[in-house]
């Protein structure tokens, strides 16, 4: 049976299981944070703590795409506006009442040496088992010389992760702005600071959207907005891609809890491979409640358990030497698109995106029955449509013009199934990403009949990354 | 002749409060937040087999991507474009046999997209905001057309000539306009109003009409000749066929269109008593529905041949079972008499097929006992008109006419809808309407050039 625990993360810090609460308004109370263990959270990083902030209303925004609403998240809301004394007072009755619970103190505080020693003392006499120092905020924040002010300097994440480390006696995670071009210059200085832990990524600077009758970007604060920070799932990307550099890049690589888009065990197991310890979710907890780490927990098991993983270190960072700069890939491995003809539903949308989007490979000229005389190849998609708009077409109102005409051997009539020109195919996948049926386009591998070979290997003979082995 | 230029206005309809309620719509509309989620459900396949079902062609995946974006009007311009009735189809058309069943979803074993729904949608939000279509200017050299009956057919014909700079005159011989839309659709379908209110879009276009202008005569045909360049013959079918049967013209015998058409226009309120509904097409069931919604005890629908035989759609089927119609398969009407306490008497035999034919089975003789017998077999061509057209076949009672032009033999005569494919949808009609005014078009244009 998988163990899903979290041993010694960062030095020293556990969890009943590898999700966390991320520092935000799911962590704002001691009583909501107790609610979210009692769902089965492993973990909480507390709403960032400092001096008291006043926020604005309105304070969110989303993205909503096709009908599915928050694909994207933003908010103009500040660290905690509650005072030190009662956050932490909450923090140490959180810790009495759930010993075996991770909790994360996040901090900031203005950018002197006293004001971090103070407030790291204060946090670990509450009890936090780390801290998690917030130099990501990108707005407000930012503006007083906090949060992403800090984390876009090297200099300055060094000289306060320096600081905090004088006194603190818990594992100290830096949180990550993505904000800047390269995350790791930030990585890099806080591992030079002495920084046990990061935490990546924090939001992404953001304008959602612009109310088209008022003309005011989203959300509206009396007239007027401001950039807020982006999350939710369409950030992930970004997200794993940040979190992939990260735990490459042997200056900047500390254990990592990684933050972005996780909504569910897939997208949790997808950071673990990447190098992840821990994962930390804010938007679909916001979306959805504390409810979905159920689902969390069991599918991240079961899935373990399908691959034979005991561990979460199993398969840590497995993905990581999955990961290589462009030029050492194989430029002589090819696929080619298939299209399975039991399954085609005859959208022919992979003959539109393949003509207007990729290589003119993916032709409507299959035709039923016998072909007497010519049959056109590779017409245009706009003379097709031309075709079938001159037919003329009738309802069929009696009993036999209602019958169905016989198919043949698949579902959908042959003409409406694409053909794939597998020697024009360049292999991209376009067809089979906007094929709405699962498996019925498969990239097929074909034999290119030459030796592996990379760019590197072609231009420079340099040495290669070695192929994974597994 | 009637001319009539004020704006044809459903005021002239009593609001009859119960008829609104016994014939409340079938199909709801979708309330914009569902219109979204439905539109974003669709796929947007490429050379849609919507669109090619359809007769109009609608671009349905263009028009359903401009509902999703909140491009209401866009989408209502795309379907006007393809079908002048985008309105009264959205609500008429038998969509499980056209667009909806050509759904590449049901593939998926998916629901199919609510094309008609959506299309509902986008024109009632254009309907509402009263906007007129834009048309072309009149060139001088504009040919002048005339179209005859002012049913689908040809209001599809005018309001294309008028969009593209032509003359278009209706003539009707009836006080509305619409046809079958005003007359002859049932009103949980269509309600009569918004057959008028669409055809008052076509008037604002440019449109002229005349109303309670019959043609019945050579010399009239003459007249139009002489007034107008070109013809287009949208006339329909003529009256309901006779059951052929003694005691047809009994006081209560009242055929599926003039039901239909009476309780519409408000002159039919109530029925009473046991109704008998003869012939198994759509007609018949929304006759038999009607006759239930309108208080009919019990309505049952004869029909000669058996349930795999009839010719209503499958989805009509089921809902005049739910309905509460009954059925009486293989049953054939003979004659129908007076009870002594003044109800109809209506003798039928069972029948059975042998080769083609229908012979009565022995000892089956039975006598339906009813206080309504609604024929519903069908409509007889408009044969004494089309006789009167010189030059214009006719064969088996239907206008010989080219599938692609709507020309007949007579080159300066068209014509389409169901005077010509003998009774189809009002999709056809419009698609048949619009194809003759395209090619009244190039060929005026030819003949100018």
């Amino acid at each position: 049976m998988p163990d899903i625990r979290v041993r010694g993360f960062a030095g020293g810090i556990n969890s009943p299981n590898p999700f966390w609460l991320a520092s935000a308004p799911p962590t704002n109370t001691g009583e909501m944070i107790m609610r979210a263990f009692e769902a089965g959270w492993g973990g909480a990083v507390w709403k960032t703590i400092g001096e008291p902030v006043t926020n604005v209303s309105s304070r969110y925004s989303a993205t909503d795409w096709n009908g599915l609403r928050m694909m994207g998240f933003n908010n103009i809301e500040l660290i905690s506006d509650r005072s030190v004394e009662v956050n932490l007072s909450e923090m140490a009755e959180v810790k009495k009442r759930y010993p075996h619970n991770a909790v994360i103190a996040s901090l900031m505080v203005a950018s002197n040496r006293k004001a971090w020693h103070d407030i790291v003392a204060r946090a670990e006499g509450a009890g936090a088992d780390g801290l998690e120092l917030n130099f990501g905020c990108p707005h407000g924040m930012s503006e007083r010389g906090m949060g992403s002010a800090v984390g876009q300097v090297p200099e300055y994440a060094q000289m306060i992760t320096e600081w905090v480390k004088e006194k603190a006696r818990t594992p100290v995670l830096v949180k990550l702005t993505p904000n800047i071009t390269d995350i790791r210059t930030i990585a890099r200085a806080a591992k030079r600071g002495g920084a046990d832990a990061l935490s990546a990524i924090n939001t992404i600077n953001s304008i959602t959207g612009i109310d088209l009758d008022t003309f005011t970007p989203r959300p509206n604060v009396d007239g007027k907005s401001s950039h807020g920070g982006y999350c939710g799932p369409a950030v992930k990307p970004i997200a794993l891609n940040m979190a992939q550099e990260i735990m490459s890049d042997p200056e900047s690589a500390l254990p990592l809890s990684g933050i972005g888009g996780i909504a569910t065990w897939r997208d949790a197991a997808e950071f673990i491979l990447l190098g992840c310890g821990t994962v930390q979710v804010c938007t679909a907890v916001m979306h959805y409640g504390y409810r979905i780490v159920e689902d969390m927990a069991e599918g991240l098991d079961n899935w373990m358990r399908e691959k034979g993983f005991k561990t979460i270190e199993e398969f840590r960072g497995l993905s990581l030497k999955r990961v290589t700069e462009w030029k050492h890939l194989n430029l002589n491995y090819k696929i080619v698109a298939h299209i399975d003809e039991q399954k085609c539903i005859g959208c022919d949308l992979c003959h539109i995106a393949c003509w207007d989007g990729a290589h003119q490979c993916i032709h409507l000229d299959r035709v039923s029955g016998p072909v007497d005389g010519h049959v056109e190849l590779h017409t245009t998609p706009a003379a097709r449509e031309m075709q079938s708009r001159a037919a003329i077409a009738e309802t069929p109102v009696t009993r036999k013009e209602r019958e169905v005409t016989t198919l043949g051997d698949y579902p959908t009539p042959l003409e409406r199934i694409p053909r794939v020109d597998e020697t024009e195919c360049v292999g991209c996948n376009l067809c089979s990403l906007v094929c709405p049926v699962d498996d019925c386009i498969r990239m097929e591998r074909v034999d290119a009949g030459k030796p592996p070979e990379t760019w590197d290997e072609r231009t420079r003979g340099a040495e290669c990354a070695p192929r994974p082995q597994f | 002749m009637l001319y009539l230029g004020v704006a044809m206005s459903s005021a002239i309809l009593p609001d009859d409060e119960k008829l609104r309620e016994r014939f409340g719509e079938l199909k709801p509309p979708l309330t914009a937040q569902a219109a979204q989620i439905e539109a974003n459900r669709c796929l947007n396949c490429f050379d849609a087999p919507c669109t090619a079902s359809c007769p109009t062609h609608i671009d349905v995946p263009g028009f359903i991507k401009r509902i999703s974006s909140g491009n209401l009007r866009g989408s209502a311009l795309r379907i006007l474009d393809a079908n002048i009735l985008g309105s009264s189809c959205s609500r008429v058309c038998p969509v499980e046999v056209l667009c909806e069943g050509a759904c590449v979803l049901h593939r998926q074993n998916r629901k199919p997209i609510q094309i008609g729904l959506l299309q509902r949608h986008a024109m009632d939000s254009f309907h509402k905001s009263g906007e007129v279509l834009p048309v072309a200017m009149r060139a001088a050299s504009a040919p002048r057309v005339v179209c005859i009956g002012a049913g689908p057919a040809s209001l599809a014909c005018a309001a294309e000539l008028v969009r593209q700079g032509a003359h278009a005159t209706v003539v009707e011989r009836r006080s509305l306009p619409g046809g079958l839309n005003t007359y002859g659709v049932a009103e949980y379908k269509l309600r009569t109003a918004d057959s008028l209110h669409e055809v008052e879009m076509i008037r604002r276009m440019g449109v002229d009409f005349r109303f309670g202008t019959g043609i019945n005569s050579a010399a009239e045909l003459e007249a139009l000749e002489s007034e107008f360049d070109y013809v287009f013959v949208g006339v329909g079918l003529g009256a309901m066929q006779q059951l052929g049967i003694p005691g047809e013209d009994s006081d209560g015998v009242i055929n599926a269109l003039e039901l239909i058409a009476g309780y519409k226009v408000g002159h039919i309120r109530r029925i009473d008593g046991t109704v008998v509904v003869v012939g198994a097409g759509n007609t018949a069931i929304d006759a038999a529905n009607a006759a239930r919604r309108l208080g009919a005890h019990a309505v049952y629908l004869l029909y000669r041949r058996g349930e795999s035989d009839m010719s209503a759609f499958d989805f009509e089927y089921e809902h005049a079972k739910q309905e509460g119609v009954q059925f009486l398969w293989r049953r054939q009407p003979l004659a129908i008499r007076k009870s002594e306490h003044g109800r109809l008497l209506l003798d039928t035999v069972q029948v059975h097929q042998v080769d083609n034919k229908l012979l009565p089975l022995p000892d089956s003789h039975f006598t339906i006992e009813c206080d309504q017998i609604v024929p519903a077999i069908g409509q007889s061509p408009l044969a004494h008109l089309i006789h009167d057209l010189r030059g214009v076949d006719v064969r088996d009672g239907r206008i010989v006419a080219d599938h692609s032009t709507g020309q007949t033999g007579n080159p300066r005569y068209f014509a389409g809808g169901d005077c010509v494919n003998g009774g189809r949808e009002v999709v056809d009609a419009v698609a048949s309407g619009k194809r003759a005014a395209n090619a009244i078009l190039k060929i005026a244009e030819e003949a100018h050039a």
